[in-house]
């Protein structure tokens, strides 16, 4: 029988053996359940992991990664900040929504302006958005103990809700010919998140989400903050010795992922989007809570697991239009990789050992 | 003593990583007190739990009254006749002692007749004890009699007791005393575990010595005194910590009227503590444990806030001060639980210096932490405090408790505290390194720190205390020099009843 023996230190070995072993065994899996739904397992797999970076087409699927990667990093390093101290923002698609809807707000309220303060502005609104729409659960949580989860989750719905009340109502474009959504913001020069260089898809999210990644991994290696996050997620009766006062800690790690997504959806809603609509969110900050994890709620794992979600999102939608995979098995198998990214997860911590049988006397 | 109730022969037992017991024989005389010795890791437990059913040993046979005896688990160890009474208690507050008696039992008797059968052995055992009552308001004198009651109603042939005097007042060790002669007097084997060499010369006839897994010897404790007792628990010679003779300076903490509403549904509450605590002096504040230790240790650390004049250092009122805030100030504090309290299991010595000497020891600059010098810290108190581990890259977890214990203290000691709080400083701790600890917090005192030493071993307080205070139900006894004090007055102290009043 095989068992799980705790280890003295933790594995680094494992620590960075996990992630790659998680994802060769999600193929695995996933070539299964391509199998099982009647498609060739090896060219679904080929079609989702591969042809995105290296296929005829690459051109244009290589840039499309930074547009997708670029939000699901930013989320997820404003999410592994809690989710190390067990603060648990599970409600980062609603901060997303705010975000946009105040980013885009601050953009068409002065429409047709032109100024170069203009998309400064929006940044600093879709980051308050965010903040803003993050406070609601901290502040609940540190005056009444209510729990973060259920409320930032609940807060998704009534974002989304908002969402539609916008599009439909008060930022409904005039000369949209009664469609719902807005003005297209990459037609307004001076709030569109252009591309920074042309063909390269790098606009300023990108930029933002890599400074995030820095600044994530100071603050956790070198800044007390990042140490008493750490203590906190590790042991919170010795934080609380150390000094931590926990409810702040809650104020700033769900502030400070509130912001982080808020600034996403906005850097989303002025660029690759363009308008706020119904249909504005398409998950970012759900699947950043995966990203987190397969990161190891490590900054710069973060960032490659985010372009290496990016790139099953991508090579998701190929594999739909072209072998006609329902677009629930490429969510099945991003469910994949958190399970055995976790499961795998387990021997860092924890040997494998065959059971000796007890012997009789 | 003439017939052997149970023969162990070869018993061995080993764990990955280590041998548990290895080759251990020795025999239990029927109607004898067997004393089980040894230090933590030794392999008691171990052992006690091959004889109970709870582990099956890899080689070795046990017989129980000539017949063998493989229990597969530990009905079938109560059924042949061993009955064991556990450190830690499993009883239900919320019920009566007779329920609680009757969901331990395989067939358990109707209400009435189990009820009588208590009233019986609790009588014929000087056990006084009243079956209706319910287990939440009984002492914890009176819950181990319920688990002895439990174990009697069996009529068993050895019984187990897993050192069954720690949370006991001296009084209750009394009594327990008198119970347990009784049941030898009437042919019950007792199997007394215990690291108390003086009750153990007092009570038993036979001792079994284990160390590092393997039997040293089978005496008998009362031939020898408790320090050969001790050193052949250690393999080794033992320092006594030595109090030297200081005057106290002047007040250095004053703590008065510090009270406290119960911080849980099960949190005990601090009632208008008032004490002072002098330069040079080691304040023993003695309990059972859960009259407020916790609870104590945190106002004093900061961990938990009161009002501000409640605590005071030099003059300064410092009761609304977060921990940090009174580190700076020369106020530290130890935990009693290591891991998970005062350490972080799974963060590296380093990092664990860095939890509570980050102010003191200037490891901070506006915000930015200087890991180089945590790090040269950790291994100053490695290096001082002899803390036995591969380096400070090492996650506390692996360290055994006596070693971590060492770098808890150390690294508060090391920072020069004007006050310190330790709860519980050696418990669970081997010998050598508690004795290193107790020596570190009398130097530390005779340099002129002041120190408080809550402690549920009494032998510990007299040891290094100049004055002794009692912490019963959240109120703080006056301190008297420890001089002056005797066994019996400590034990009244303990029970609540103040000798001043």
């Amino acid at each position: 029988m095989l068992q799980l023996e705790k280890r003295p230190n933790p594995s680094q070995v494992w620590g960075y053996l996990a992630p790659i072993l998680a994802v060769i065994t999600t193929m695995i899996g996933g070539g299964v359940m391509f199998a099982l739904l009647g498609k060739d397992p090896f060219e679904a797999i080929r079609t989702i992991f591969y042809d995105p970076l290296f296929s005829e087409f690459a051109w244009y699927y290589r840039p499309q990664l930074l547009i997708k990667g670029a939000p699901l990093i930013l989320i997820a390093i404003g999410l592994s900040m809690g989710f190390r101290a067990g603060i648990w923002n599970i409600g980062a698609e609603g901060q997303y929504i705010i975000g946009a809807i105040c980013g885009a707000g601050a953009a068409l309220s002065v429409y047709p302006l032109d100024s170069v303060f203009i998309f400064p502005v929006m940044i600093l609104f879709g980051a308050i958005g965010g903040f803003a729409w993050a406070m609601i659960p901290a502040i609940l949580k540190t005056k009444f103990g209510t729990n973060e989860i259920l409320v930032s989750l609940m807060l998704v719905y009534v974002a989304e809700q908002l969402l539609a009340s916008m599009s439909l109502g008060l930022m409904k474009n005039p000369k949209g010919f009664g469609f719902p959504g807005s003005r297209n913001l990459q037609q307004y020069a001076s709030a569109h998140n252009a591309e920074l260089w042309t063909g390269t898809a790098i606009h300023m999210g990108v930029v933002f989400a890599l400074i995030s990644v820095i600044f994530a991994y100071i603050m956790l290696a070198r800044h007390q903050m990042g140490f008493h996050i750490r203590l906190t997620g590790e042991s919170p009766k010795a934080a609380k010795f150390a000094g931590v006062n926990p409810n702040k800690l809650v104020i700033y790690c769900l502030g400070f992922s509130g912001a982080l997504a808020g600034l996403a959806g906005m850097f989303e809603v002025a660029g690759p989007s363009g308008q706020i609509s119904i249909d504005f969110n398409v998950g970012y900050g759900f699947t950043a809570i995966i990203v987190a994890f397969l990161g190891r709620l490590n900054p710069f794992g973060i960032m490659l697991a985010g372009l290496l979600m990016a790139l099953t999102y991508i090579g998701g939608e190929i594999a739909q239009s072209s072998l006609g995979l329902p677009s629930a098995a490429i969510q099945a198998l991003q469910g994949m990789l958190l399970f055995f990214l976790l499961a795998l997860d387990m021997l860092t911590n924890f040997k494998l050992k065959l059971a000796k049988a007890e012997v009789r006397i | 003593m003439s017939k052997t109730l149970l023969h162990l022969s070869g018993l061995t037992k080993a764990y990955p990583g280590v041998i548990a017991n290895d080759d251990v024989s020795f025999d239990i005389g029927a109607g004898e007190i067997h004393a089980l010795l040894g230090e933590n890791g030794a392999g008691k437990s171990t052992l006690v739990k091959m004889i109970y059913g709870l582990v099956r040993p890899d080689h070795g046979t046990m017989l129980l009254a000539g017949d063998n005896f493989t229990p597969a688990e530990p009905r079938a160890a109560r059924a042949a006749g061993v009955a064991m009474v556990f450190q830690h208690f499993s009883l239900f507050e919320a019920l009566s002692v007779a329920e609680n008696i009757a969901l331990g039992m395989e067939n358990p008797p109707k209400a009435n007749a189990l009820s009588t059968g208590i009233t019986d052995v609790s009588q014929a055992y000087g056990l006084p004890l009243d079956p209706e009552r319910l287990v939440g308001d009984l002492s914890a004198g009176e819950r181990q009699r319920v688990e002895i009651i439990r174990c009697l109603l069996q009529k068993p042939k050895l019984l187990i007791m897993d050192e069954p005097t720690s949370v006991l007042t001296p009084q209750e060790v009394t009594t327990l005393f008198t119970t347990l002669r009784k049941l030898k007097a009437d042919g019950t084997s007792i199997l007394y575990i215990s690291h108390k060499l003086e009750e153990i010369r007092t009570l038993c006839e036979t001792a079994t010595i284990l160390r590092g897994g393997k039997k040293v010897a089978t005496c008998d404790p009362r031939e020898k005194s408790a320090r050969e007792l001790a050193e052949m628990m250690v393999g080794g010679k033992l320092k006594s910590a030595k109090l030297q003779k200081t005057t106290l300076g002047e007040v250095v903490l004053k703590v008065s009227d510090l009270s406290l509403p119960p911080q849980s549904a099960f949190g005990t509450s601090l009632k208008s503590i008032s004490f002072q605590l002098y330069k040079s002096e080691v304040l023993g504040i003695g309990g059972v444990a859960g009259n407020g230790q916790d609870e104590l240790l945190a106002c004093l650390s900061g961990e938990v806030r009161t009002a501000a004049d409640a605590i005071q250092l030099n003059g300064v009122s410092l009761g609304h001060m977060p921990p940090n805030t009174r580190r700076a100030l020369g106020v530290l504090a130890a935990p009693e639980e290591r891991l998970g309290h005062a350490a972080a299991p799974d963060m590296t010595l380093t990092e664990n210096a860095m939890l509570t000497a980050m102010t003191r020891k200037n490891l901070s600059h506006s915000g930015f932490l200087d890991w180089p010098r945590a790090e040269a810290y950790a291994k100053l108190v490695i290096d001082q405090f002899d803390v036995r581990t591969p380096g400070p890259h090492s996650a506390a977890r692996s360290l055994s408790g006596g070693n971590l214990q060492k770098f808890v203290i150390g690294r508060e000691v090391l920072q020069d505290p004007e006050v310190l709080i330790v709860n519980q400083p050696t418990w669970g701790v081997d010998a050598a390194a508690a004795a290193d600890i107790r020596q570190a917090l009398l130097d530390l005192a005779s340099r002129g720190a002041a120190v408080i030493v809550i402690s549920q071993d009494l032998d510990e307080l007299m040891e290094i205390s100049t004055n002794f205070a009692a912490l019963n139900a959240g109120r703080v006894s006056d301190a008297r020099p420890m001089a002056e004090l005797s066994l019996d007055e400590i034990g009244l102290l303990l029970g609540g009843a103040d000798a001043a009043a």
